[in-house]
């Protein structure tokens, strides 16, 4: 396991949720851990939203104090720098959605790729609509890539119809992530699902609470 | 329809339009619907005869929709409230010139700069007006992802059918919102328009597009025509939903996100035995005025649901006669009512009615 780990992707692809979700299995092993909020594009659904539940597992969470509170603002915390300095603690960092999102992690990247220790996942659920196709999930990966300077580690297959998924929707992915793993030459690390359908080989996601119920 | 994608609203609202050959989209960016500008930027580029573009401001975004729409073209704007009142003069010139065209508001808190959570604050200015000048929009309030997608769709050929803009009246929870949906197949605009601005070819007289009538007999053959087609409309394009209606006591009436809240209140209340159901418009220009007038006299009273101070619900008067009483359970400033908050307004309602 590596010291740094990002989860990048198309915008709503589900990078949040697995970011959550990754801090809390690191908290969870006892391991000291950071997660950063690095969402310059969104100013709804952010990982701030599940702040009280990651620091009671023991997670820090580094996000901007106006993150999803109503001020638009796309700006990131200075505290944010303490990912790359300190490097007695894990850091998962939650970038926004597409290429646009990806141009934050710009300013990090020297401190990266000089601490050489990290993972980039590309989270890609082939039921949005601009990443349905292999080619597509490449075009958005490759202009990630180029937006931020880093290249990916691993694919995440999340794919998901929201509370429609089936573990046959989601199996139907099986054959597109495989070819973009070839493609791209990246293996897939995790394939991820709900808690209520995923199975054994499947890394299992708690989703964050909705406020209400609609 | 295709295999179901996920999607957000504001996302659904843009494939919807490509889907129906619309090519021509102008706007600004705004939260809470800027993914509908940003899917348009990534998408209309790569499509024959696309055209995007981000203009400098709202106003000038509605005047090049009024300029396109001039030559039959479907196309398209979107923003939220405060953007949207921008666009009011502009809306006016292209109901004045009986042109079709699609607006979109993904409505937000106001008034004024307001905030950035969802509110149904502009359904006097998407029914009433909005702009000057006597003139009616056509608006539609999807309540679900898949209705973002639908109605948008519906919009187009409705405003082509009756030569009038056409308002797709969502709020910020609809258009944040991620949902399965299937999409519309694709298909363009289906009836004749002799009077675009396509060219003559010298081989027949010019048409203008214009709104300026110097003789005031003219303009005013202009507004009672104009309403003529107004009055068809209000005979042929009401849409409504009736959600446990048949039996019901007591009648909630709510559109878009509020619906949604409201149905799971029925569902709580119904438990308990009271009688409730809901009448969700689906079109609040035309408003289902029959339909709560229908209601009137099976119904002990109304409830009026509302993401805002209460606009609706003198519609939902005007509507039932003053024969039954009328509550409003409201939020505001982007707070949304909730459940508990529904379920305690139909009481007060089911109280006053035994007493």
């Amino acid at each position: 396991m590596k010291r740094m780990t990002l989860f990048c992707g198309h915008y709503g692809s589900g990078k949040t949720n697995l970011a959550i979700n990754y801090a809390l299995m690191l908290a969870r092993k006892n391991l000291p851990v950071a997660l950063a909020d690095i969402d310059i594009v969104n100013p709804y659904f952010r990982s701030k939203d599940s702040k009280d539940l990651l620091e009671k597992e023991g997670v820090k969470v580094i996000a901007l104090p106006f993150a999803n509170s109503s001020v638009d603002l796309p700006a990131l915390p200075s505290e944010t720098y303490s990912l790359v300095e300190d490097r007695s603690r894990y850091a998962v960092l939650d970038i926004g959605g597409d290429d646009r999102g990806a141009y934050a992690l710009g300013r990090f990247v020297p401190y990266i790729l000089e601490e050489n220790d990290y993972d980039m996942f590309y989270v890609v659920n082939f039921y949005r609509p601009l990443t349905t196709t292999v080619d597509e999930a490449i075009t958005v990966m490759r202009e990630i890539e180029n937006a931020c300077g880093l290249s990916f580690t691993g694919i995440i297959n999340n794919s998901n119809l929201g509370a429609e998924t089936t573990l046959e929707k989601i199996e139907a992915t099986y054959e597109r992530a495989k070819e973009l793993s070839l493609a791209v030459n990246l293996p897939i690390v995790y394939v991820s699902a709900e808690k209520s359908i995923a199975k054994e080989d499947m890394v299992a996601i708690s989703l964050q609470k909705r406020p209400f119920e609609i | 329809m295709s295999e179901k994608v996920l999607m957000k609203g504001n996302e659904a609202i843009a494939e919807a339009a490509l889907r129906a050959g619309c090519r021509h989209y102008f706007g600004y960016p705004i939260t809470p619907q800027t993914e509908l500008t940003a899917y348009m930027a990534k998408r209309l580029p790569k499509l024959e005869g696309g055209v995007f573009l981000q203009a400098e401001s709202e106003i000038s975004a509605i005047n090049m929709v009024y300029g396109v729409a001039g030559t039959g073209k479907r196309v398209m704007t979107s923003s939220s409230s405060p953007g949207i009142s921008l666009k009011q003069e502009g809306i006016s010139y292209i109901a004045g010139a009986d042109l079709p065209a699609v607006i979109v508001n993904v409505q937000r808190g106001g008034p004024g700069l307001g905030g950035i959570q969802p509110s149904q604050s502009d359904y006097f200015q998407a029914t009433k007006g909005g702009g000057h000048g006597d003139y009616h929009l056509i608006v539609l309030t999807p309540s679900s992802v898949q209705e973002m997608a639908d109605l948008t769709h519906l919009a187009f050929d409705l405003a082509d059918k009756y030569r009038c803009p056409a308002m797709l009246l969502a709020d910020g929870t609809m258009g944040q919102m991620m949902e399965p949906v299937a999409l519309p197949e694709e298909t363009n605009c289906k009836v004749e328009k002799p009077w675009a601005v396509t060219g003559t070819e010298m081989k027949r007289e010019h048409n203008i597009i214009n709104s300026l009538y110097l003789s005031p007999e003219v303009l005013e053959k202009t507004n009672f025509e104009r309403f003529e087609r107004y009055a068809k409309i209000e005979k042929n394009e009401v849409r409504y939903e009736s959600y446990m209606m048949d039996d019901a006591e007591y009648c909630i009436v709510a559109f878009g996100i509020a619906a949604r809240v409201a149905k799971n209140a029925i569902s709580a209340m119904r438990k308990e035995g009271f009688k409730v159901g809901l009448i969700r418009p689906i079109t609040i220009w035309p408003f289902p005025k029959k339909a709560i007038r229908e209601a009137a006299d099976k119904v002990k009273g109304f409830v009026s649901v509302e993401l805002s101070m209460g606009q609706m619900i003198e519609d939902v008067k005007l509507a039932e006669e003053c024969l039954r009483p009328v509550l409003l359970c409201n939020r505001a400033g982007g707070m949304i009512p909730s459940v508990d908050q529904i379920i305690s307004v139909t009481k007060e309602l089911v109280e006053g009615g035994r007493k």
